[in-house]
């Protein structure tokens, strides 16, 4: 039978051309291109100051085959707001022709996280027909790798930094953007990993589908911030998700579902053992720290798999497009 | 019921109609900016409320909640969104106005540099306010002041009526393809904001037709041709962007004398860079901008007639800075005072005295001894006797008193009041021409 999916998106303009600087194996990119290849119609993307901004655009070249704006770091919501508020005006008054534009943001975890959060949480609150994408990668990469509230338990960053004295690395456990994007009632969210593109291409429909704001939290491997290997990028992503470090699900118009049941949980010292960003916990044979991770893990699993109730999937794998 | 009753009945009546004719009205500074935004209609108005600016946002609400107005507002969470929904609406091929005033304004720092950059005319009206801290909700030029280099186009209008022909002007101005700059309409904070005169209201129509359609030249919202807006870019690139800015702003100087006499022309209101009063045969003058201008003016009118030959020049632009015409005007005057509603720590005087001073460094074998005054800061009252006081201590320069300070705080508290010089013993100019072997 053949892949709906992958026939779909091999019909689809390429919105993002190669020849951007990118790392070899970042995420953000193929994020991207997932992401916009779930939706026929054209797209206007907002972008935060961070890695892919500065990548994908720089004068007097651009990696764009889309309509893109990137104003500042703390405002891709309000930003993409403003565009879309353009795009209804405009209509409104014949100025422009009728046809449908989808609205897309696409920020780091510093840019959703941390600096852009009060912009973001502005937009979903006022319901822009958009989409906000958070490429999450742990940390401030674009500017070298300094912790964000997107940092996990025990990563080292050059802000976090595992010490002689202070062994762990980050000391606190990190934010749940999903529950906060959630707690504004928008009519849809999801966290998705490009591991699974499966997944993401649904959830990306999905949210280009719906009325309204919505929001996708995407994990987003890094191989200079995590220190790990070019190739490995998608093993890892599929890991975050199979040791229920990074679950898959969505909340549509309240509804929640679990998209994606791991045949077999993995214990999380396989996701933290490839990352040299937390090389220092073996190296201390911190067993404390990883007992207190998996259990972190383990209570928010089954937190989902109490909300999922008869819900959870009996079949395992992620959902079809 | 007189024929003028009826008449006028007839338009509240008619609200709908598109032909209204031009009436003389009472309003505040805000109303009046609101009506202007309302004959104007720009696409998009992303706001956040600030004292004492809040009742432009609000009257626009109104106006849009009633029909008045097609303009879509975004309601914001926070003056740095406004500033942001603004850039993003006007990359979107919009028409965009907002206002705000003091810590909003100052929130909005960072992205004003992104608008201006990116050359989108966003009309933001300014209702000016003290800074915090102390936090004071009251007339102060500071916000804007300390905004002036942030490549916006900057007006200052002394009055409600010109507060709201400004607005007008603005978006012919910073949308004229030879500028395409974002544009702030600064009003004092209750003095104007608050205030309410007879104005002369233009009929919709003649403000719709003086400002005309608005076509952008990139807009993210034309699928078929894809634009990248916010690049960053490189050394080798950075500095030749800073000059096409550099460009409109200078381009600007003709359009805001054109504009500002076609306005004239047809609602016989004409405006330029500076607005000269009694200038041509002064001795002493002091130049200023704001509201308080009126008073000066008015001083200048009672020293006439007592036959004192006093004149008053008042900025309405700071950006472009009008150097040209303040020379002109200064040329052959025997002292001036530049009178600041705003201060710079720990700087050679207060912004106008320093750009002033500048200008004038060219012509320096024939340029008046000048004096900065800063006054009314944080709302303090300026009084006629303040200005009669300044113009006394420019006679006393004039005759050559070396004592007359250069920079000084008018109307502190305190007997007898702290000086500047107590802080920081200025060299006067008459010591400086002096030590010039003038």
């Amino acid at each position: 039978m053949p892949n709906e999916q992958l026939t779909f998106a091999s019909k689809q303009a390429e919105p993002l051309a190669g020849g951007h600087s990118l790392c070899a194996g970042c995420a953000a990119s193929i994020i991207v291109r997932q992401v916009i290849m779930a939706t026929e119609d054209p797209v206007v993307v907002a972008n935060a100051t961070g890695c892919l901004e500065v990548c994908t655009g720089i004068y007097p070249t651009t990696s764009w085959n889309v309509s893109w704006i990137h104003n500042a770091f703390a405002n891709a919501g309000a930003t993409l707001s403003g565009v879309e508020s353009a795009y209804r005006a405009l209509r409104k008054r014949g100025e422009i022709p009728e046809r449908e534009i989808k609205f897309v943001a696409f920020g780091g975890d510093g840019g959703t996280y941390d600096i852009g959060l009060q912009s973001l949480s502005g937009a979903m609150e006022r319901g822009h027909d958009m989409v906000y994408v958070c490429y999450d990668n742990g940390a401030y990469m674009n500017t070298g790798v300094q912790r964000s509230s997107a940092t996990p338990l025990g990563a080292h960053t050059t802000t976090s930094p595992a010490g002689t004295l202070m062994t762990i690395g980050k000391s606190e456990i990190r934010k749940d953007m999903t529950a906060i994007a959630e707690a504004h009632g928008i009519p849809y969210i999801a966290q998705s990993s490009p591991g699974y593109y499966m997944d993401l291409m649904y959830k990306a429909k999905r949210a280009f589908q719906t009325k309204g704001a919505a929001f996708l939290n995407v994990m987003s491997p890094c191989p200079l911030g995590w220190s790990t290997e070019p190739a490995d990028t998608l093993v890892l992503a599929r890991l975050a998700v199979d040791t229920c470090v990074w679950p898959l699900f969505e909340i549509a118009e309240g509804e929640f579902s679990l998209t994606y049941l791991p045949l077999e949980k993995k214990p999380v010292i396989e996701w933290l053992q490839p990352q040299g960003r937390f090389r220092h916990i073996f190296k201390n044979n911190d067993e404390g720290l990883i007992d207190r991770i998996q259990a972190d893990v383990d209570r928010d699993w089954q937190k989902l798999l109490d909300r999922a109730g008869d819900a959870i999937p009996d079949i395992a794998g992620p959902v079809r497009f | 019921m007189t024929k003028t009753q009826k008449s006028k009945d007839n338009l509240i009546q008619n609200p709908k109609s598109k032909i209204q004719n031009r009436k003389v009205v009472i309003l505040s500074g805000n109303n009046a900016v609101a009506n202007a935004l309302r004959q104007v209609d720009p696409h998009v108005y992303p706001g956040y409320p600030i004292t004492p600016s809040t009742k432009i946002m609000e009257t626009v609400a109104e106006f849009i909640a009633n029909g008045k107005m097609q303009c879509e507002m975004v309601a914001v969470e926070s003056e740095h969104s406004a500033m942001s929904a603004a850039v993003g609406a006007a990359a979107g091929g919009a028409r965009v106005a907002s206002a705000t005033a003091a810590n909003g304004l100052a929130f909005m720092w960072e992205v004003l540099y992104i608008a201006s950059g990116s050359h989108l005319p966003i009309v933001l009206a300014i209702g000016n306010r003290a800074l915090s801290a102390p936090i004071n909700g009251f007339a102060d030029h500071g916000e804007s002041m300390g905004s002036r280099d942030a490549g916006w186009i900057q007006f200052y209008s002394e009055s409600v009526q010109e507060a709201y022909d400004n607005i007008i002007q603005a978006f012919r101005i910073g949308e004229d393809s030879r500028v395409r700059l974002p544009v702030m309409v600064c009003l004092d904070g209750f003095l104007l904001t608050h205030t309410s005169e007879n104005i002369t209201m233009q009929g919709d129509d003649e403000v719709t037709d003086f400002v005309g359609p608005y076509h952008a030249e990139f807009s993210l919202l034309d699928p078929d041709k894809p634009v990248s807006h916010g690049l960053s870019d490189p050394p080798s690139y950075y500095m030749e962007h800073k000059m096409r800015q550099q460009a409109g702003m200078e381009k600007a100087r003709e359009v805001i004398e054109e504009v500002g006499a076609e306005y004239g022309k047809r609602f016989g209101r004409p405006y330029g860079l500076v607005d000269p009063y009694c200038m041509d045969d002064a001795e002493t003058a002091i130049i200023i901008l704001g509201s308080e201008a009126g008073r000066v003016k008015g001083v200048v009118d009672k020293m006439r007639e007592a036959g004192k030959k006093v004149g008053a020049l008042r900025l309405r632009t700071v950006r472009p800075f009008p150097d040209e015409q303040i020379v002109r005007q200064l040329l052959g005057l025997k002292a001036v005072a530049i009178m600041d509603r705003s201060y710079a720590p720990g700087a050679v005087g207060a912004p106008m005295f320093q750009e002033v001073r500048s200008a004038l460094y060219d012509y320096r074998d024939s340029a008046p001894p000048i004096v900065n005054r800063i006054y009314g800061l944080g709302g303090r009252e300026l009084r006629n006797a303040d200005v009669r006081n300044i113009f006394a201590e420019l006679d006393a320069l004039a005759d050559g008193d070396a004592t007359v300070p250069v920079i000084q705080m008018v109307g502190l508290r305190g007997e007898p009041a702290p000086t500047w010089e107590e802080m920081r013993p200025l060299e006067t100019p008459i010591a400086v021409a002096a030590k010039r072997g003038k």
